[in-house]
């Protein structure tokens, strides 16, 4: 087995009734690569993206992930095997500050047997790592509110702390930039920028100047196919991806 | 409205209240509240139990009151057989209640966690329907249990257990034993919910889809705290049976559960002060209303109470979802 890959999609296959939402899609994510996942809405990002971290069951197909089967895998075994996700919607744990959201994550992740015994509350083993990760994703100021009152963006940015707080092997972004203004998305991007190659990234993503600015590689989705995967030039310049996706009309770039 | 600090001194001020009161109502001529206080205060156990499910982790329970009889139960039937000389499972009945009680906890926590196992399978709605069921599968089958009185209860001819030389039929000492189990319960759900453990139950609480994904096994938290929970009602089980000397399947009817979870919510969910405040405030009203109606010459509300008692419990939670607790404290930062 010569497998490098992180990840690898083979003939994934997921129908909701007659609706065929993934449809024999294979592709993988490399090591350190940041992999973008695009398409028009509709073309079974976020279904993919579940059946990825294991909250859908795929219908069909394998998912190898470092070479290993994982398709029936659960949700939380996947987690504890280093893949994380962010979502679309945001979802943190409100009534908690930021600081303890993240250190939620950290205690989640380390705590075995008696442990869990142990005070929470001002635990320098779990808040410096938290207090790290915040300062990382540019919250550190903002450790002490609540998660409901942080503005949106922050509140993405809180969920990026989270998912590295699981010392991931494998990261799923589920479309980290939706709803934010143009401020917050460039701290966004330059965040990402900041991780390449430190972690493999399978991102969804709307706004197309960040993917093509961010991607190694993109793979364009449409009604649950791969029509194209390659290169940010080289899929910008597939005349199949112009004409479902992009619009022919050339002013995508 | 007051901070965390001060309110650990009005807590600490309660408790030393509590702990004077019996001397007081001598001096003052009225020992007869010793019991009703009393009465309180394992009520307090129960709900605080109950307030572990649905105040930290959101599991809105309807059954609860399943663990509070099987508790009062074990204790009787324990009993009963001590006085007859007759043997239970091969062992012999006692009225020790440094051994019943313990058993009492115990039995409640393995029903729990047995009943827990399959209902927590389901969430939301479908949690409620099935605890509510569970409770009365629980009812049924003291109902049916003939050798134990069936559905007229279960008298401990025997009187209280005795702890240790300790007679329980002293009401001061059985006071002050409720004043002590409900301190450790509350010094014990204070750590509790203070651990990690706790704080995985309020993240899975506000999120826990979101728990999932980040690997914690949410089935088996949930299920640790049913058991506990179960357990704890099981000890405010075990205290009732003794201070009554009776049980009846009354004790876990579903109207219990209810009354449960009344005064959790009364006293304010999501805190350890609240279900103790509404615990108090629904038996006192209870106890009371009736009293009042009767001195202000109301002579059909003196009768038909409940009709003033089901209104206002609707009022307060309708104009002040906080709880009485939330009357006195301030939202905390937590």
């Amino acid at each position: 087995m010569s497998d490098t890959s992180v990840l690898r999609l083979k003939k994934l296959a997921k129908r909701f009734g007659a609706l065929v939402v993934t449809d024999d899609l294979s592709f993988e994510v490399m090591p350190g690569e940041l992999h973008a996942l695009i398409g028009p809405n509709g073309a079974g990002k976020s279904t993919l993206m579940k059946q990825l971290s294991g909250e859908i069951e795929p219908d069909g197909g394998h998912i190898h992930y470092f070479g290993r089967d994982i398709t029936r895998l659960s949700a939380a075994k996947r987690a504890r095997a280093g893949i994380a996700r962010s979502y679309q919607i945001t979802s943190v744990f409100p009534e908690y500050t930021a600081l303890e959201n993240v250190a939620t994550v950290v205690q989640t992740r380390v705590t075995r047997g008696a442990a869990f015994l142990r005070r929470a509350a001002g635990d320098r083993s779990l808040d410096d790592r938290a207090m790290a990760l915040l300062s990382r994703v540019g919250l550190g100021h903002v450790a002490s509110q609540l998660a409901a009152d942080l503005a949106h963006g922050q509140q993405r940015q809180l969920e990026f702390a989270m998912a590295l707080a699981l010392e991931p092997r494998l990261l799923l972004l589920d479309e980290p930039m939706a709803g934010m203004g143009t401020e917050e998305s460039a701290i966004m991007v330059q965040l990402l920028k900041d991780m390449r190659g430190e972690l493999p990234i399978l991102l969804v993503e709307h706004d197309m100047d960040a993917v093509f600015a961010l991607a190694d590689r993109v793979t364009v989705l449409v009604y649950g196919r791969a029509i194209a995967s390659g290169s940010s030039d080289a899929v910008r310049r597939d005349p199949a991806v112009r004409e479902a996706y992009l619009g022919d009309d050339g002013d995508a770039s | 409205m007051l901070n965390s600090g001060q309110l650990k001194y009005v807590t600490i001020t309660i408790f030393a209240l509590l702990a004077l009161f019996p001397p007081m109502t001598a001096a003052m001529d009225n020992a007869y509240l010793v019991p009703g206080i009393s009465r309180i205060l394992i009520y307090a156990v129960a709900a605080i139990s109950l307030n572990l499910l649905v105040g930290y982790v959101g599991l809105v329970s309807l059954g609860h009151a399943a663990y509070l009889g099987i508790g009062a139960y074990v204790v009787a039937i324990l009993s009963a057989h001590a006085a007859e000389g007759s043997t239970i499972f091969g062992l012999p009945g006692t009225a020790q209640a440094l051994i019943s009680v313990p058993l009492a906890v115990l039995t409640s926590g393995v029903v729990a966690l047995v009943l827990g196992a399959l209902s927590l399978r389901t969430s939301g709605i479908y949690f409620i329907m099935i605890s509510l069921a569970f409770g009365q599968m629980v009812f049924f089958f003291t109902v049916s249990l003939e050798r134990y009185g069936g559905d007229d209860g279960l008298f401990m001819y025997a009187g209280p257990n005795r702890l240790a030389w300790l007679d329980l039929s002293n009401e001061w000492l059985f006071f002050y034993l409720c004043l002590i189990v409900l301190a450790g319960f509350w010094l014990f759900c204070r750590h509790l919910v203070g651990s990690r453990f706790g704080r995985a139950l309020g993240a899975i609480r506000q999120n826990e889809a979101r728990m999932i994904t980040l690997g914690c096994n949410t089935y088996l938290h949930k299920l640790a705290i049913y058991g506990i929970a179960g357990a704890g009602a099981g000890l405010a089980g075990a205290l009732l049976a003794n201070q009554a000397s009776y049980v009846s399947p009354d004790l876990h009817h579903w109207t219990r559960s209810g009354e449960l979870l009344f005064m959790v919510i009364l006293g304010g969910t999501g805190t350890l002060g609240g279900p103790l405040l509404g615990a108090a405030a629904f038996l006192l009203m209870e106890e009371y209303l009736p009293v009042l109606f009767d001195a202000l010459g109301l002579e059909l509300l003196s009768e038909h109470w409940r009709i003033v008692f089901g209104p206002l419990l609707i009022i307060v939670m309708l104009f002040n979802r906080r709880g009485i607790y939330g009357l006195l404290a301030r939202r905390e930062g937590q």
